[in-house]
């Protein structure tokens, strides 16, 4: 009997060389006559685990990483195929404490389906959701995803439900679902784990969009440096279609919904919705003034959702098994589970999926183990560049929107990248400043002239120049540019900023450098 | 005979007919044409512009608006080094400068001999495995100085 073998062929495993493991696996199973179907999944998010492969056996999926393609014959010879015991065995993934703690509900089939397998997904519970979503009117599934309490995870936490219930109110005559899968966050990659590893959640989570807004027409815009996703993505949408889940008639309910990828350019502001519209609709990718509201003048000026992929990959399991499931986790106004990213200089760096709650230092300390180098952690940047650092004396701060913005930071996408002692904060201030000058769209003053003052006069603290002045000159800044900026990216570059000034004063204060002298 | 202007606007025109029927297809189509030519050629705005009806200005604002357009061709290679934060802590920003170094080519350059243009990027997902970068559209993760000698290796040959 032929025995399954899984390797992911998520980007980042295939980063770190699934494919060729995956390959060497093959060869040596065919000179070794042994019949195995090699196939390939997400990946489940343990990352230093990855390459993670796992064989079907009788007790379950048992988990051996990360493998090397050089580890692959002491596998055959340990009896893998079996689950024999092996030095990377790691036992059932399922009870391994890093996925054990965790309630996945959103990535709940990640990693473990075929990504383009629609049985697959129909077998592991899904498109439940859909199912009841088309037998009920539109305004009672938005009345359902708004007591569920979902929030926005792209990282602006409005509430999900009121969107759709503004866009359901809207007149127009064509619709619009646009999902933001522009996930340029760094130490973030939950959009691209769902879209690489469980792409038909994201294609039910749109359907039901369309179902409870009236609109007939999706889009999913995302990354050029996604090219794993985007490809991923447009096959399952190519599956669902051809399996009536999308079209003309979705699971023969006689509501229209279909939908398409869109690939970006470069450009980290089309993260920003109203940026994103003007990007997909062909313009420059500038932010527009709001209002009006995207949701009554949107994509070509119509009534458009504009929703992350977490958000949208949410509302299946929170249709399938009703809004107090889900609202039942978490904590204050941050309900249900979000999927927190443990990033950078982490032992246990991956996806974690949780409800809200966890305090910071249990995320950083006990669930990623600390730092990868062993040394002290110095600080945490949560919620992208955008996002402020965090010392480890903030490390109570509970995972809650509210929490966080109390502690003058932001929960953002969820990635939390951490940096031990060696970390220059000075440096990490000024690489805020510099990517906001790289990145800006130009629209702004502050953002766009901004950044790049704020670079040259970090510059100048670190030779030691009037630092006092010039940190007086960067808060100012800062200020101007918080309130001064139409959208997030000028508008929270200051968050890294004056987070780092604040936190970590000490490396701001600089002897002055001999040849600086002006 | 036709000339090369020739030849170009009509591969320009036939990237722009696949996507002419759908919404919003001024992004599509300079994706395409950005992979299809690996530049945008020098009469893309004006060719594209009349096909869709816009001005030669509209078309080259958005062409000069995004990072992934090119105005020249690119190395046989393009190698994108993450610069982002999470690769920034587990040491990238030494990493970047010991490619650059090893490639001698400082960012957004092309090597004389055509082999290989280094870019810099914010970020490819792949932050707990950094850091990271990625040569031709594969992505490499975990990058120590062992995985670095073998890129500069791949892109010279």
């Amino acid at each position: 009997m032929s025995i399954t073998v899984w390797v992911p062929a998520d980007s980042a495993a295939r980063s770190v060389g699934a494919d060729r493991v995956a390959q060497r696996i093959a060869e040596v199973a065919a000179a070794r006559g042994q019949a195995i179907t090699i196939r390939r999944n997400g990946s489940r998010g343990l990352f230093w685990l990855e390459p993670l492969v796992e064989v079907e056996t009788a007790e379950g999926r048992i988990g051996y990483g990360p493998v090397k393609p050089a580890d692959v014959e002491g596998l055959f010879d340990a009896g893998f195929l079996n689950g024999g015991a092996h030095g990377l065995c790691i036992g059932r993934p399922e009870a391994h404490p890093f996925l054990a703690r965790q309630t996945r509900l959103t990535f709940e089939r990640c990693g473990i389906i075929d990504p383009v397998d629609l049985d697959g997904y129909r077998a592991h519970g899904g498109l439940a959701g859909l199912e009841r979503a088309v037998a009920m009117p539109a305004a009672e599934i938005v009345k359902e995803v708004t007591e569920s309490g979902l929030r926005g995870r792209g990282g602006a936490g409005f509430p999900t439900g009121i969107k759709w219930k503004t866009v359901l109110d809207a007149e127009g005559p064509q619709k619009y679902i646009v999902c933001n899968a522009d996930e340029g966050d760094s130490g973030t990659f939950a959009d691209r784990m769902i879209m690489e590893g469980d792409p038909f959640v994201l294609i039910e989570g749109m359907a039901i969009a369309g179902l409870a807004t009236g609109a007939t027409k999706g889009y999913v815009y995302t990354r050029s440096e996604y090219p794993d996703a985007a490809r991923v993505m447009s096959r399952a949408i190519e599956v669902a279609r051809a399996a009536g889940v999308l079209g003309h008639s979705v699971l023969g309910s006689g509501h229209a919904f279909d939908m398409e990828v869109r690939i970006g350019a470069g450009a980290y502001v089309c993260g920003e919705e109203t940026s994103l519209l003007n990007s997909m609709e062909g313009k420059r990718a500038v932010v527009r003034a709001k209002p009006p509201l995207p949701a009554l003048k949107g994509f070509l000026g119509r009534p458009t959702v504009v929703n992350n992929v977490i958000s949208l990959a949410s509302v299946p399991v929170i249709m399938a098994r009703g809004a107090a499931f889900y609202r039942d986790f978490g904590m204050g106004r941050s309900r249900g589970t979000i999927p927190i990213q443990i990033a950078g200089n982490v032992r246990h760096g991956g996806l974690f999926e949780t409800a809200f709650g966890l305090t910071l230092g249990e995320i950083v300390e006990e669930i990623g183990g600390g730092t990868l180098t062993g040394r002290p952690v110095k600080a945490v940047q949560v919620g992208g560049p955008l996002g402020a650092y965090f010392p480890p004396s903030l490390f109570s701060t509970p995972f809650d929107y509210e929490a966080f913005a109390a502690k003058d930071g932001l929960v953002g996408h969820a990635g939390v990248v951490v940096f031990d002692d060696t970390a220059d904060m000075l440096e990490q201030a000024r690489f805020a400043f510099e990517f906001c000058a790289v990145e800006s769209c130009g629209k702004c003053t502050p953002c766009r002239i901004g950044a790049v003052r704020g670079a040259e006069t970090i510059d100048r603290i670190a030779r030691g120049i009037e630092p006092e002045k010039n940190r007086a000159v960067v808060a100012d800044l800062c200020q101007t540019m918080k309130f001064g900026s139409l959208c997030a990216l000028g508008g929270f570059t200051p968050y890294p900023v004056m987070s780092a000034m604040t936190h970590f004063s000490e490396d701001f204060s600089r002897p002055p450098v001999r040849e600086a002298a002006e | 005979m036709r000339n090369d202007a020739g030849r170009t606007e009509e591969r320009l025109i036939d990237i722009v007919n696949g996507w002419i029927a759908r919404e919003a297809p001024l992004l599509p189509i300079l994706n395409e044409v950005q992979a299809s030519f690996g530049y945008m050629p020098e009469n893309a705005a004006a060719v594209i512009g009349r096909e869709l009806n816009l001005s030669r200005a509209e078309v080259h604002g958005v062409i000069s608006f995004y990072h992934d357009f090119r105005k020249e061709p690119a190395g046989r290679h393009v190698l994108k080094v993450c610069r982002a934060e999470a690769c920034q802590s587990v040491g990238g920003r030494e990493m970047a400068e010991h490619l650059k170094r090893l490639l001698g080519l400082d960012w957004h350059e092309t090597a004389a001999d055509g082999s290989v243009t280094l870019e810099p990027v914010y970020c490819l997902g792949l932050c707990a495995c950094a850091p990271a970068a990625m040569l031709d559209g594969e992505m490499i993760g975990r990058i120590d100085e062992q995985v670095a000698a073998e890129i500069v290796r791949e892109v010279r040959t």
